[in-house]
């Protein structure tokens, strides 16, 4: 079986090159993305619109509201959309079409209407870009019934969980995140889809389960080193998929470790590990050997100062405190 | 009565078939608002009495296969469009048989056999969701055009304007058909919109742009007639605007403090029903009788589909795991 070595921006090419190939139901729309406009910002969507046409690859002007309605509405018409939504932030422009009309559409109608759109997004601190190109808002996403937010942290993943985006009935919001977008990775050529909604075991261990997603995997599995000479045996968890998320796969690892910790670039108050740690709570109250524990970003806006912004980001050694701490 | 000189005059059946479709909302909204006064029904209604001319013009030079977004108040679109009232009345009542199964009631009706592919009640937001139904037909090579129904407060809000230059840029099959009943809500039209004529919009967007008197159906026939046929021709998107009057203010209840008595009677005053139905009549296009008939006819579907949406059973509790994703979210 052959594979080629990518990063994950390249996976996402590779993704979208493959399900534009294999159904011609598969359109893409964003700002900049066709090859005239230099294929993205990113080079995510380069040569689709030379390989499959300008009808099927459309370059759109800077209206997110019109990009996201012209995905759905091509979506009830039997298309795929996948539509660049260029930086998480700006899905704030197209709120009322993703939060009111994708995710409600099929609800609304008794199951008569059908979104099968992806919304490719990117995000995440870490390059200076401060307040309003870099939070990681999947707690919004997650929070409104109708929508699927997925989070990869690795090539193999963000390709593999993008084609199920594409294929998948319902809207997706598949989230890029910086942090995970530059460490390449062998992946096959013949890579079969991820299931939606299905974790990844990293690591396997017995003391500790952290439960992670997206560029926080990366910070997750720079502390694995350090807990290991510490004699801990940590579960690393990718999520992968935020909403729906496998509880399944969380409740069966800290069933047999007894203690839990989410790591999330998400800001902490009021961010999506307070979800998974009060079903953790409730679901293995008598089992825990500790408090599940959270890390997320303070309640602070993404700073720019590089001080500050390392700061923001929760850290390998953050992780390792913590960690340790619950074993004291 | 205006005509545009280049669109071919409506034949006599046309007329008629405009007049049916209009008695039909007519009608059919009597009906509603008295089922809601009885109380038997239980609904924020937005009424669109005095509006009947423009959806059912319009939707006279429809196929099934055309398809509109609507907005809340959209009820006689949709009429107009030929949905069928037995799951519309199922619908509003909150009923099995509705046409979402009682999970939408009156401002998300959809019936996409019927072309009615979305109705919102956010307002502007037809008009996004229009444009990737017609960009869907140019994919599929179709003639099939795709209408955006709004009201004039909707021309203020971001999505039109997103929605108008990106339909210019791509020429897509799409009418936007703003519905100006001078009210934005309470707000009069002058003192929310910055124009005297909203068509004037249609020049920052390279598109035509119409104002009619949208309670007239040969003004109404002749404009729908050009749009649409741009529209098939693969020419571009259009935006009319059609200049009417809603009899039961914003939301019925309503208690219309934002106008003067004397200005809503001259308003209804011009009610385009029975004009129109004159008019046929005197022109020979039908007869007292016919008409008669017709609206005896529509009576009897009505009341039907009355009975049958009240009748109709409650949705089971387990409705709210269905339908959030294809696969049932499991209990």
């Amino acid at each position: 079986m052959s594979a080629k070595k990518m990063n994950s921006l390249q996976a996402v090419n590779a993704a979208l090159h493959q399900a534009m190939a294999e159904d011609d139901k598969v359109i893409v729309l964003g700002e900049d993305i066709a090859d005239r406009e230099g294929g993205g910002v990113t080079g995510a969507t380069a040569g689709l619109s030379t390989k499959f046409g300008d009808d099927r690859v459309k370059s759109t002007p800077i209206s997110e509201q019109a990009i996201i309605g012209a995905a759905i509405g091509a979506a009830l018409a039997g298309y795929k959309p996948v539509a660049e939504i260029m930086l998480m932030n700006f899905t704030a422009v197209a709120m009322d079409m993703i939060f009111n009309h994708a995710a409600k559409l099929r609800f609304m109608s008794g199951g008569q209407s059908t979104v099968p759109i992806t919304i490719r997004t990117l995000t995440g601190a870490g390059w200076q870009t401060a307040g309003q190109h870099a939070d990681h808002l999947e707690g919004w996403f997650a929070h409104t019934a109708g929508i699927k937010v997925v989070a990869p942290s690795n090539p193999v993943d963000y390709k593999g969980l993008l084609l199920s985006c594409i294929q998948d009935p319902d809207p997706c919001i598949f989230i890029e995140s910086a942090g995970s977008l530059f460490i390449p990775a062998d992946v096959p050529d013949d890579l079969a889809p991820i299931p939606l909604g299905k974790a990844r075991v990293v690591q396997e261990g017995s003391d500790v389960t952290i439960i992670s997603w997206s560029s926080q995997v990366i910070r997750c599995q720079q502390a694995l080193a350090p807990l290991a000479e510490a004699g801990i045996s940590v579960e690393l968890i990718d999520l992968r998929t935020v909403s729906p998320w496998d509880k399944e796969a969380v409740l069966a690892s800290v069933t047999k470790t007894g203690r839990a910790v989410i790591a999330h670039e998400a800001v902490r108050h009021f961010g999506p590990g307070g979800e998974i740690a009060s079903t953790i709570s409730e679901e293995l109250f008598g089992q825990l050997k500790a408090p599940v524990r959270r890390l997320g970003a303070p309640y602070s806006p993404v700073p720019f100062a590089k001080v500050l912004e390392d700061a923001y980001i929760v850290s390998p050694d953050q992780v390792v405190e913590t960690v340790k701490a619950l074993m004291a | 009565m205006a005509e545009l000189s280049n669109a071919p005059a409506p034949t006599p059946d046309q007329l008629v078939d405009i007049y049916r479709r209009m008695i039909r909302i007519e009608r059919n909204d009597d009906a509603i608002r008295k089922t809601i006064r009885l109380g038997r029904l239980v609904m924020p209604y937005y009424s669109a009495r005095g509006q009947e001319v423009i959806p059912a013009t319009l939707s006279s030079l429809m196929t099934d296969d055309d398809k509109i977004c609507t907005i809340y108040r959209g009820i006689h679109d949709m009429v107009a469009k030929d949905m069928p009232l037995r799951p519309l009345w199922a619908e509003i009542a909150g009923r099995v048989d509705g046409t979402c199964k009682g999970k939408g009631g009156p401002m998300h009706l959809t019936h996409p056999e019927s072309g009615v592919m979305v109705t919102t009640g956010i307002v502007g937001s037809s008009m996004p969701i229009a444009n990737g139904l017609a960009w869907a037909a140019k994919l599929d090579g179709s003639k099939r055009v795709t209408i955006a129904y709004f009201g004039d407060g909707a021309s203020n809000i971001g999505a039109f304007h997103e929605s108008l230059n990106l339909a210019s840029v791509w020429k897509l099959p799409v009418i936007f058909v703003c519905q100006n009943n001078g009210f934005a809500e309470h707000t009069r039209y002058e003192n929310g919109t910055s124009v005297d004529f909203i068509a004037k919009r249609a020049i920052g967007y390279g598109m035509p742009g119409h104002t009619v008197d949208g309670n007239d159906p040969l003004a109404m026939f002749a404009a729908a007639h050009e749009a649409i046929t741009r529209a098939r021709e693969g020419e571009g998107p259009t935006l009319l605007e059609c200049k009417t009057f809603r009899f039961h203010g914003h939301v019925l209840g309503d208690d219309d403090k934002y106008m003067t008595k004397e200005e809503k009677a001259a308003a209804i005053a011009k009610d385009p029903l029975p004009a129109f139905k004159t008019w046929l009549v005197e022109q020979g296009h039908a007869t007292e009788e016919s008409l008669a008939a017709m609206q005896a006819t529509i009576e009897a579907e009505i009341e039907d589909a009355q009975e049958f949406g009240l009748a109709s059973p409650l949705p089971s509790v387990d409705e709210l795991r269905r339908d959030v994703f294809a696969q049932e979210i499991p209990a």
